[in-house]
């Protein structure tokens, strides 16, 4: 099992951030837009939605901080592009999971190799 | 801590996991273990209302201490009797509180095969790509037991 010990749970901590900066409908919606159109600028992502470009300035900063997205310069204006930490989800998640088939897996041995104990 | 249990994931796939571990039991014994429900309820620990039926769902509730509040839908895709058995389902998290219904389920197999030592079983879950990668980041919101507690392990280790 790969998840144990204090690595583990230190790698997960760090993690928290970026799932909390996550628990907002626009701020995924955001993301779902800079992964199928690639880098926007805020002009381009606030077009078309009823939210003002303030407040998408201020979730662009909130999903740049836990590093989710980052910015560069084109000419005078901020283009957004998503960040690797996407896949990080990704991967998390699936370590979680298999964690728990992890467990999963030694209670079937148990149950499984301790059935036939008892019978001899 | 599982020694035998290997696991393999191919390049950077976020799809799939798959887990391979040696039983020392004949291979009837553990076929019996997952094909019938009465006994995979048991180390699963999950309330099963009825048995598996290929093409058919069964419907649980988690026994696991903590986990108590959730139901799965467990949906039998194929019943190869002592070689393979296969489901879909939700996967993990499970909030009781929305309709899964209309979302992609993961596809879960477990494949027997004979071993010097006795049966070697392989349990692949699959299909994680095409769940919305928000869902996925609510698994860290929802676990309670699990995310924070192992929040207050590190505040221990740290303290």
């Amino acid at each position: 099992m790969s998840r144990s010990g204090a690595a583990a749970v230190l790698k997960d901590a760090q993690a928290v951030p970026v799932f909390a900066a996550l628990a907002d409908t626009t701020r995924l919606r955001l993301l779902r837009r800079l992964s199928v159109e690639g880098p926007l600028s805020i002009t381009r992502l606030s077009k078309g939605t009823r939210v003002t470009r303030q407040a998408i300035t201020r979730h662009l900063y909130a999903l740049g901080d836990v590093g989710l997205v980052r910015r560069a310069r084109k000419g005078r204006e901020q283009i957004w592009d998503l960040n690797a930490k996407r896949l990080e989800i990704a991967r998390q998640y699936l370590d979680h999971v298999a964690a728990q088939w992890d467990s999963a897996a030694a209670r079937l041995k148990a149950f499984v190799e301790n059935q036939e104990d008892e019978r001899r | 801590m599982t020694a035998k249990t290997r696991e393999s994931r191919a390049g950077a796939s976020t799809d799939r996991i798959e887990k391979r571990v040696v039983l020392r039991a004949p291979r009837t014994r553990v076929w019996r273990a997952i094909s019938d429900a009465s006994q995979f309820a048991t180390w699963f620990r999950v309330k099963l209302d009825s048995g598996f039926v290929e093409g058919r769902s069964t419907h649980g509730q988690i026994t696991e201490k903590g986990y108590e509040h959730l139901k799965i839908e467990m949906q039998v895709q194929r019943i190869e009797p002592e070689r393979y058995f296969a489901y879909r389902w939700h996967p993990y998290p499970m909030d009781p509180t929305v309709d899964y219904s209309t979302e992609p389920t993961t596809l879960v197999e477990f494949t027997l095969e004979e071993a010097a030592e006795g049966t070697a079983l392989t349990i692949v879950e699959s299909g994680f790509d095409r769940i919305p990668l928000a869902r996925r980041a609510e698994a860290y919101r929802m676990n309670d037991g699990g995310w924070n507690g192992q929040i207050k392990n590190l505040e221990r280790y740290v303290a």
